[in-house]
C-alpha cells in the first residue's frame, strides 16, 4: 500500500470529479427532456410517431454507450456538410460530444421509465378530472405529469447511477474526468489498487449521495393514503 | 459497401470473427458471473451478520464504481498480483496475462454482482412454506436446493437475468480498450485504417443491435419453458 500516492492523488481526483459531475448534470437534465418528449410521443395514438419513438428507445438500450459516443465523435466528424455548418462547434469539442451522447442514451432509458409510470397512472385520476371540467392540457401538465415523476423516482434514481457509471466513458474521447485522470495515474505510477480505492471511493460516496437524495424524495412526495 | 467484403479487400470477415469473439466474452463473463453469484448469493441470505456484510459491501462496490474502472483495476493490476502470487512459489519471470481472461474475468465480477443481486431477490420470493415443508419431510439441505428451490427460483430469476445478459453483454465493449480483438476494437481497426469511422461504428451498433435482438428471442424461449404450468 502505498498512502502517500493516495494522498497525493486525493486532490487531483477530486479536481477531476468536477468535469465528471458537470457532464452528469448537464446530460441528466437535457436527458430528462427528451425522454419526456419521448415518453409522450410512445403514448401518441399514430402509429408511425409511436414506432419512431419506439425504434430510438431500441437502438439507444440495445446498443453500448461506447459505440454511441464513437459515432458521434469520430464518425460525425467525417460528414462534410456538417464540418462547414454552425454545428461543427460543438461538434469539434469533445466535451459536447460526450454531452450529446450521455444525453440521447440516458433520453432513451429515461423515456421507458416515463412510459411506464404514464401507463399504471389509474384511469380514474383522469376521468375525475374530466368530470370537474378540467381541460385535458391542465389534466396532462398539472395532474398525470406529477404522477408520473413521482411513480418513477425510484427507476429513475438507478438510471441517474447509471449515467454517473457512464460518464467514466467520457476519458475514452480525451476528456479528463475522474476515470480519465484515475487511468493517467494508473498508467504513470502503476499502482491500480491504490488508485481505484481512491477513485472507487469517490465514486461511491457520489452513489451513497444521490441514493439517498432519492429517498429523501421519494419519502417526502409519498401519497397520501 | 466494399469495406463489408469477405477476405483481403474486405473487413467482412474481420468483423464476423470479431463478433464471436464478443459473444465468447459475453457468455465466460455470463458463466464467470454464475460462479460469483453461487459464492455470494448464500453468504446474502445467510443469517450471520458479519457474512451479509462480505457480500454487500462486494456488490455494493461493484455496482457502484465504473466498469471502466473495474476493468482498468484488472487491466493494469492483474499481471502484477499474478506475478506477487507465483513469486512466492518461486516464479520470477514476466507473466503476461491473455486479454481474454482478464477481459472476461473483470466483466464477469461486475455481472456477477448483478446476479447475486438476481438470485438473492429470487429466492426470497419463494414461498417460506416451501422450506418449511422441506424441513419437515426430512429432505436434506441439498436435495431441498436442487429439487425445491433451484427450479422455482430459476422461473422467477430469467426474467431479471435476462436484463444482466443485456448489460453484460453491452459492457463487453468496454474491454476493447485492453486490446482485446471484439466487436469495439475490430472496428476502431478498420476505422483507423480506412478512414471510414462512421460507417465502421455505425456496423458495431447494428451488429450489437442483432446480439441483444437474437437473444432476447432466445431468452423469451426459455422464459415459456420455464413457466410452463403457471
Amino acid at each position: 500500500m502505498d498512502l502517500e500516492l493516495m494522498f497525493n492523488s486525493f486532490p487531483k481526483l477530486l479536481n477531476a470529479t468536477v468535469i465528471t459531475l458537470k457532464l452528469l448534470s448537464a446530460s441528466l437534465i437535457f436527458g430528462l427532456f427528451i425522454g419526456l418528449f419521448f415518453a409522450i410521443l410512445r403514448l401518441n395514438k399514430n402509429v408511425l410517431i409511436n414506432k419512431f419513438a419506439y425504434g430510438y428507445s431500441y437502438v439507444f438500450r440495445g446498443t453500448p454507450l461506447l459505440v454511441q459516443i464513437f459515432i458521434i465523435y469520430f464518425g460525425l466528424a467525417q460528414i462534410e456538410y456538417l464540418r462547414t455548418s454552425f454545428l461543427w462547434v460543438i461538434l469539434k469539442e469533445p466535451y459536447w460530444c460526450a454531452i450529446i451522447a450521455f444525453t440521447l442514451n440516458t433520453g432513451a432509458y429515461t423515456s421507458e421509465i416515463l412510459r411506464s409510470a404514464f401507463q399504471t397512472i389509474k384511469p380514474g385520476v383522469i376521468e375525475a378530472g374530466r368530470s370537474l371540467g378540467i381541460s385535458n392540457k391542465i389534466i396532462f401538465y398539472k395532474i398525470q405529469i406529477p404522477i408520473a415523476i413521482r411513480q418513477s423516482l425510484p427507476a429513475y434514481g438507478n438510471e441517474i447511477i447509471l449515467m454517473m457509471k457512464g460518464t467514466s466513458l467520457a476519458s475514452t474521447v480525451t476528456l479528463m474526468d475522474l476515470t480519465g485522470v484515475a487511468k493517467y495515474i494508473i498508467s504513470t505510477t502503476f499502482k491500480p489498487i491504490e488508485v481505484f480505492i481512491v477513485a472507487g471511493g469517490i465514486y461511491l460516496f457520489m452513489t451513497f449521495i444521490i441514493h439517498n437524495v432519492i429517498k429523501y424524495l421519494e419519502k417526502k412526495y409519498r401519497f397520501q393514503q | 459497401m466494399d469495406l463489408l467484403y469477405f477476405g483481403d479487400s474486405g473487413w467482412g470477415d474481420e468483423l464476423a470473427i470479431a463478433t464471436l469473439m464478443t459473444i465468447a466474452v459475453s457468455i465466460t463473463a455470463m458463466m464467470i458471473g454464475f460462479v460469483f453469484a453461487a459464492i455470494f448469493t448464500p453468504l446474502k441470505l445467510s443469517k450471520k451478520k458479519y457474512l451479509n456484510l462480505v457480500s454487500n459491501s462486494y456488490t455494493t462496490v461493484i455496482r457502484g464504481v465504473p466498469e471502466l474502472l473495474v476493468i482498468y483495476l484488472f487491466f493494469f493490476g492483474g499481471s502484477g498480483a499474478i506475478m506477487y502470487v507465483a513469486s512466492i512459489f518461486g516464479y520470477n519471470n514476466y507473466i503476461e496475462i491473455n486479454a481474454f481472461l482478464t477481459g472476461s474475468f473483470s466483466i464477469g465480477i461486475i455481472s456477477g454482482a448483478y446476479s447475486t443481486e438476481v438470485f438473492r431477490g429470487a429466492v426470497q420470493s419463494i414461498d417460506k412454506g416451501q422450506f418449511e415443508a422441506a424441513k419437515v419431510l426430512g429432505v436434506s439441505k441439498f436435495t431441498q436446493f436442487y429439487k425445491i428451490i433451484l427450479p422455482q427460483m430459476l422461473r422467477l430469476a430469467i426474467p431479471n437475468l435476462s436484463n444482466v445478459w443485456q448489460i453484460t453483454l453491452k459492457d463487453t465493449s468496454l474491454i476493447s480498450v485492453t486490446g482485446l480483438v471484439e466487436i469495439m476494437r475490430q472496428s476502431y481497426i478498420a476505422a483507423g485504417s480506412t478512414r471510414d469511422p462512421l460507417f465502421f461504428y455505425s456496423c458495431a451498433a447494428v451488429l450489437y443491435l442483432m446480439l441483444t435482438f437474437l437473444s432476447m428471442k432466445l431468452i423469451n424461449k426459455l422464459e415459456v419453458k420455464y413457466s410452463r404450468g403457471y
